[in-house]
């Protein structure tokens, strides 16, 4: 198992070689409630740093899922479709959403790291 | 309680297909209808007219509804339509007409949507109005479409369209629906647009910013100025969503703040009925530089007569078969006459008065995250309710219980565990008094007696429903059983 990367929008990376899975992290399932849909992209699609590579509905509310690192995506958990619980089950485990094949790895350097998260998440919740 | 669907209810005496004996010979179905369409079996209800009567008078009863109860929705201004709209709407002359009738035979008609047009230029400095658009959000495609058609013409490469993290949905999907990328920016910490972050982000390619004005915090966009002359100054233009209008009626109007497009949603500043009660109506109004994009047809006048124009040179074309949804028209513009300039102003006076009573007098129980001064609405956080054990959800049900709409939940979204709450200037100070009253009952509530909040509405017919389930797993049709 590789390092684990947050970004401040609330997903986690991580890192294994050049191959990066992304998932969001355990405190944006719990703001965000019961996850009712997952929509992500294809296997071959580009995605871009800091851009929407998918949307995540709860019966709260729907949001972007951003990218923390460019490349292109090299494996999706298509089983989320028809149990998107899972993000809400095991954040870290299971609701992993997509690998991304970085186009440059050290892309990664401007995320946190754990105890950074967890200072953060601290501040946003006060 | 009668919760029976219609299709599960026995045959009743006298049957709907009672026909007293006549003199004109029946026909058999099978006279008429090919035998391969005809059906043995049809398991209609076969009520008799009681039954039916009934049936749909508890219905209605059930209903919870602006003439029933307080409707704080924020956003969606539930204010209550007076009753003279539909006795007007109703009038032969305009219920009657068919869109085939010739222009001379309905010359009423389209005086009215001459008239009514003058009045919202009045009301709102715009150059010129559509009526087209069924809906605010069709109100809004038409705008950011005839924003493009603009740039294209202008052969103006334009790309982005710049909003606000506390706009409306509703915003960044047209944007994507017109082929634009959307560019959300932070408000700032009192909660208005950030004119720092806006300046970063602006650049030639900006083809509109989209702006509530109050914005969804009910929160007056003080440097709108500045930020007509940041985005103008690229070429961009600014286009209003009308959604939060009514607290600046006869006080300001958009074309004063340098919008160049902007919609109004008549079934909610304008009192015509919402939603199911609709249909809609989205009227788009256009400064001097869109009014060649306007979609055809448009009332004008010759001589003392009224007619439809088609001759627009760059109209965006048609949204709409004939004329939009003209009753809906008929109802706002008897809306404003009743109201008149003063009435007007009366309404936004009160629509603010309304909303900062309500703040000032839960603002020790309930967070003010945005504490300003606000508008036509207050946005509240939950969030230390939630440390307690309730949601705004559970409060929002709780609300039901006491008689009371829920409020708008967790939006915006730069509020957590946000309820939006949206008096409107119909409401009497008892009512509000009473809503303060039990949004204060309901957190005592949560320390005495959290169940009773998380299980509510404890009243209805429909218990608190498994919104997760039917997310998930959505049963949309409803199948008979055991017949």
């Amino acid at each position: 198992m590789g390092e684990l990367r947050f970004a401040k929008s609330h997903e986690w990376a991580r890192v294994d070689n050049d191959i990066i899975t992304v998932g969001i992290t355990d405190y944006a399932q719990k703001e965000l409630g019961d996850i009712v849909f997952v929509e992500l992209p294809k296997v071959g699609d580009s995605v871009q740093r800091g851009s929407a590579f998918g949307t995540i509905e709860s019966t709260k509310t729907a949001s972007e899922l951003y990218a923390p690192v460019s490349g292109k995506v090299a494996e999706v958990n298509s089983e989320l479709t028809s149990n998107p619980q899972w993000v809400n089950e095991d954040p870290l485990g299971r609701g992993w959403m997509i690998a991304i094949k970085a186009n440059d790895s050290s892309e990664l350097g401007s995320l946190m790291d754990e105890p950074a998260y967890e200072q953060f998440i601290e501040k946003e919740s006060h | 309680m009668d919760k029976e669907n219609i299709f599960e209810k026995r045959e009743s005496a006298p049957k709907a297909d009672y026909v007293a004996a006549t003199g004109v010979p029946l026909k058999k179905p099978s006279d008429v209808i090919p035998q391969k369409l005809l059906r043995a079996q049809l398991p209609l209800p076969n009520l008799g007219e009681l039954d039916v009567v009934r049936h749909y008078s508890h219905l209605a009863q059930l209903n919870f509804s602006v003439d029933t109860h307080f409707y704080p929705l924020g956003s969606c201004t539930m204010k209550y339509n007076p009753k003279i709209n539909e006795s007007m709407a109703r009038l032969e002359g305009f219920s009657a007409i068919h869109p085939y009738q010739s222009q001379d035979a309905i010359q009423g008609a389209l005086e009215l949507i001459y008239d009514f047009e003058q009045l919202l230029c009045e009301v709102t400095g715009m150059k010129r109005f559509t009526f087209q658009p069924s809906s605010g959000a069709q109100g809004e495609l038409a705008g950011m479409l005839m924003i493009r058609k603009y740039h294209e013409i202008k052969k103006r490469k334009k790309t982005k369209v710049i909003i606000p993290d506390s706009a409306h949905g509703t915003n960044p999907a047209t944007a994507s629906m017109c082929g634009y990328q959307t560019i959300v920016i932070e408000s700032d910490s009192g909660g208005l647009v950030d004119i720092d972050k806006l300046k970063k982000v602006v650049d030639d390619e900006v083809a509109a910013i989209m702006l509530t004005n109050p914005n969804t915090l009910g929160l007056f966009e003080e440097r709108i100025l500045e930020i007509k002359d940041i985005i103008h100054n690229k070429g961009g233009l600014l286009y209003y969503d009308g959604a939060n209008l009514n607290p600046l009626l006869g006080i300001t109007k958009p074309s004063l703040m340098g919008f160049d497009v902007i919609h109004l949603n008549l079934h909610k500043t304008f009192s015509t009925p919402h939603g199911c009660g609709g249909p809609g109506a989205g009227a788009v109004g256009v400064g001097e530089i869109l009014e060649d994009f306007l979609p055809v047809p448009v009332v004008n006048k010759k001589n003392k007569s009224y007619y439809f124009d088609y001759a627009i040179k760059r109209s965006i074309g048609r949204l709409k078969s004939f004329y939009g949804n003209f009753t809906v028209l008929v109802r706002a513009y008897t809306y404003l006459l009743r109201l008149g300039k003063e009435g007007l102003l009366q309404t936004a006076h009160n629509a603010v008065i309304n909303a900062n009573y309500i703040k000032e007098k839960l603002k020790d129980y309930y967070e003010v995250p945005y504490p300003k001064t606000c508008m036509h609405e207050v946005v509240f956080s939950c969030t230390s309710q939630k440390e307690k054990g309730a949601a705004a959800l559970d409060i929002a049900k709780r609300l039901i219980d006491y008689g009371i709409h829920p409020p708008t939940m967790y939006f915006p979204l730069i509020v957590k565990e946000a309820l939006m709450v949206e008096p409107t200037e119909t409401e009497s100070k008892d009512t509000l008094d009473y809503f303060i009253k039990v949004m204060k009952e309901i957190d005592k509530e949560i320390d005495n007696d959290l169940e009773k909040v998380k299980d509510a509405p404890h009243t209805t017919p429909v218990k608190r429903v498994d919104e997760v389930k039917a997310a998930r797993s959505p049963n949309l049709k409803w199948e008979r059983t055991g017949v």
